[in-house]
């Protein structure tokens, strides 16, 4: 490398540099580790397939991830099918750069800004209380879908527009009709992004806690249907360490199984999309 | 002829049909963050009447079993909280983005991107039980409760951290590399390509992304919740206790009636107004510095 | 019959009661004089309230004043209390809960005069709070602090008045600090409604009160 004048501070900034990605990685790895030891501690194969008793304290958390799975399911039902449309419409059927479209740009962005906790009070009083589905894994899900809408249009829209322009030159060519031209050749060539949309848009719903507490409730029992109230490992992870004495072990166990199927998400969508470009 | 054009008929009904259904659906997704904001405003209707709407502002008492909804003191929770995380966050994230970008070997940025993308996937919740179960006690060795300012302040930090580092990342990842080139050319030392180049170029979306974030600590709860102590108080030092606006609505959403709960949506409605103007200035800025970078 | 139950606090039991979103509320506490004009209470169990601090402090015995005095922060120190050299950790309850409500009014306290370090929601975050710092000092529902103590839980009830906070002193009526468990319905219930109210009312529950570590009530004195 050329000598400069100014090496003297290239030096300083490297090592500034250096020192803080330590502090970081420290400070990362006591965190992350300190959930892993507190976690290794009380998981145990009946801890993930058993029912929870005294409060958590002891037994499993098999009920929570069955009614963690039916919100994720409700929630997943509605954000894919109005999701995939909006972005359609976005890329597909709104004129670019047009008001339409300006606008519905916007109102995502706005939505995608919308505190968790905003969620969690209009879920309960608008889906719980207004709509009359009370504190249930339906509200819950439900609520969780506004949340985690924008966040799925903007991965799929990019992945959308991602597809080579010589595709729909040529299938203009062919005057193929537009919704053979979605149906036939755009959402598959984009099939990838949009699978990893929707792992990314299910590891931010399986996070949230505060737009689940008031809409799907605190209730450990497995749930019978979607009317049920239930509880997921997030909520779980929060009552057990605020609300339980001697709760920190299951807490502990609870954050590790959530941990680890995100990190398994997180993979899948490395697999799925080599370059995250988004 | 009469067939081909009878499937081309046909064909059209279909398309316009599905083309109905999409943008159905599209509104249907527009229209949700209008629904939540007229909502909001419908629910806290009753407490906003001109003369009451600088009280929720500049007065501090909350005390709703005395009828007094003063939001002062946890507008100050909120806003002393996220000013604490972003300014540990911002330079720690802007300083990682850059480590990873122009000074690592790649095999550490590499590690330090995943490390990142792994510490943004991870929930609130278990944030704020670490935050819990071991800052909040190393606080409470130092000074007062534990539960405090500077507890949310460093959880939330570290919590944000990672989104401000990935998108100042992908900022920096859109500057052209023949900028680069152009500043070894002239002879400038690494550091200062970043500075007086790349990090200039990339300002705007540098900056958007840090409004943003500061949107995304400013809505946090849980973690907040957790590790605050929820005292409704000016707070005099970090050491001591607050409730964030977002806890507020957590912590007495379910206990309220009347004009408590009305209350309770005037606060998210703050929170709501407060993201959006975020967002807005985020926009703002974005376009702006385009215009001139 | 079904039986479908939101959760909430007194306030909000009595709320949803007076204004008939529910068939019967839930409150625990007593009625006021204005709220017993629209609702009739049946109380189905009782409950105490009584201060709790970490099993290590070595303080038996607050007087009321010493207690009110903590509370509005006069006394700071449990030093000058005969204790150790410490800061006390204040622990309220949040806005909504009746155990506040009940705790203001026994000591004639309005809650802008509490000056606490700590807020909590529930019960168990209370005992919680108090089990992780040697010098907090809580309020919570009795039934529920025996149960976690005598589960290990580091935390110590401490008598009020010199009655020994105990379920056994609840249902003497001994216990200053007490209050009624009550289920809220409309002055003329239904006939479904006083058919549950009967059961709720009966022996049969006993067993149920018990487990929730509440006081049952003394069943032979209900008229059916």
């Amino acid at each position: 490398m050329v000598k400069t004048v100014s090496s003297n501070s290239d030096g300083l900034v490297s090592l500034v540099l250096w020192g803080l990605f330590s502090l970081v990685t420290v400070v990362s790895l006591w965190m992350l580790g300190d959930i892993l030891l507190l976690g290794l501690d009380h998981l145990s194969l009946d801890f993930v397939i058993g029912e929870p008793a005294d409060a958590g304290r002891n037994g499993g958390i098999a009920p929570l991830i069955v009614s963690t799975l039916l919100v994720l399911a409700v929630c997943m039902a509605v954000v894919i099918p109005v999701g995939l449309a909006t972005a359609l419409a976005i890329t597909e059927f709104l004129a670019p750069e047009g008001r339409w479209q300006a606008t519905l740009l916007r109102s995502l962005d706005l939505l995608s800004a919308v505190p968790s906790i905003v969620f969690g009070l209009f879920g309960y009083a608008f889906f719980a209380i207004q709509l009359g589905l009370g504190f249930s894994i339906l509200s819950g899900g439900l609520a969780l879908a506004c949340m985690a809408l924008p966040l799925f249009v903007r991965i799929t829209a990019s992945a959308l527009a991602m597809v080579p322009h010589s595709y729909r030159q040529a299938a203009d060519a062919l005057a193929i009709s537009r919704v053979s031209w979605c149906a036939r050749i755009l959402l598959p060539q984009s099939s990838s992004g949009i699978a990893a949309a929707t792992i990314l848009s299910i590891g931010r719903s399986l996070a949230e806690t505060a737009v689940l507490i008031f809409t799907a409730g605190y209730v450990m029992r497995m749930p019978d249907s979607l009317m049920d109230s239930g509880r997921t490992l997030a909520v779980h992870i929060y009552d057990l360490s605020m609300n339980v004495s001697g709760g920190d072990p299951a807490a502990g166990a609870t954050s590790l199984v959530l941990v680890v199927i995100l990190v398994v998400l997180n993979l899948i969508t490395r697999k799925v999309l080599p370059d995250r470009t988004f | 002829m009469a067939m081909i054009l009878q499937r081309f008929r046909a064909a059209r009904a279909k398309d316009l049909f599905v083309q109905s259904a999409v943008l159905l659906f599209a509104g249907v997704a527009a229209i949700i963050v209008v629904i939540i904001g007229v909502y909001l405003f419908l629910e806290s209707a009753p407490l906003l009447t001109g003369t009451g709407i600088p009280g929720f502002f500049l007065d501090r008492r909350w005390y709703p079993l005395e009828g007094e909804f003063g939001m002062a003191a946890m507008l100050a929770g909120t806003l002393s909280v996220t000013a604490l995380a972003m300014l540990l966050a911002a330079p720690v994230g802007i300083a990682a983005a850059v480590f990873m970008r122009y000074y690592a070997p790649p095999a550490f940025a590499s590690f330090y991107r995943r490390l990142l993308e792994l510490l943004s996937g991870i929930p609130s919740v278990v944030f704020g039980f670490w935050g819990l179960i071991v800052l909040v006690p190393l606080i409470a060795k130092l000074d007062g409760p534990g539960a405090s300012v500077l507890a949310g302040g460093l959880v939330l930090g570290l919590m944000i951290l990672p989104l401000v580092s990935l998108s100042t990342d992908s900022s920096l990842a859109q500057v052209p590399r023949s900028h680069w080139l152009a500043g070894t050319a002239l002879g400038l030392g690494r550091w200062a390509i970043v500075r007086k180049v790349m990090i200039p170029s990339a300002a705007s979306g540098i900056l958007a992304g840090m409004v943003l974030q500061t949107g995304r600590a400013l809505g946090e709860t849980m973690a907040v919740l957790m590790v605050t102590g929820n005292v409704v108080q000016l707070p005099a030092s970090v050491f001591e206790p607050v409730r964030a606006l977002t806890s507020n609505i957590a912590l007495e959403m379910a206990y309220a009636t009347g004009d408590h709960r009305t209350a309770l949506f005037v606060s998210g409605l703050i929170l709501l107004v407060m993201t959006a103007g975020l967002v807005a200035v985020a926009a703002v800025i974005q376009r702006r510095l385009k215009r001139y970078g | 019959m079904e039986i479908d139950v939101q959760t909430g606090g007194s306030s909000r039991g009595v709320n949803d009661a007076t204004k008939g979103l529910v068939d019967i509320g839930m409150a625990s506490r007593a009625l006021t004089p204005e709220e017993q004009e629209n609702l009739s209470p049946h109380t189905i169990a009782w409950d105490g309230i009584a201060p709790i601090v970490h099993r290590d402090n070595p303080l038996t015995e607050l007087s009321d004043s010493q207690i009110r005095g903590i509370y509005t922060g006069e006394i700071s120190n449990w030093s000058s209390l005969g204790g150790p050299d410490a800061e006390i950790v204040v622990v309220n309850k949040a806005e909504g809960r009746s155990t506040l409500e009940l705790f203001l009014h026994y000591f004639d306290l309005k809650n802008s005069e509490i000056s606490a370090d700590v807020v909590i929601g529930d019960n168990q975050q209370g005992i919680k709070t108090v089990a992780g710092n040697p010098h907090a000092i809580g309020y919570v529902s009795i039934g529920t602090a025996e149960f976690e103590a005598s589960n290990g839980t580091p935390v110590r009830l401490l008598p009020m008045g010199g009655v020994e906070a105990s379920t056994a002193n609840v249902r003497s009526g001994r216990f200053p600090l007490s209050r009624p468990l009550n289920l809220l319905t409309g002055l003329e219930p239904s006939q479904a409604s006083q058919r549950f109210l009967d059961y709720a009312r009966s022996e049969h529950v006993a067993d149920l009160v018990k487990g929730q570590f509440f006081v049952p009530i003394d069943y032979s004195s209900v008229e059916h």
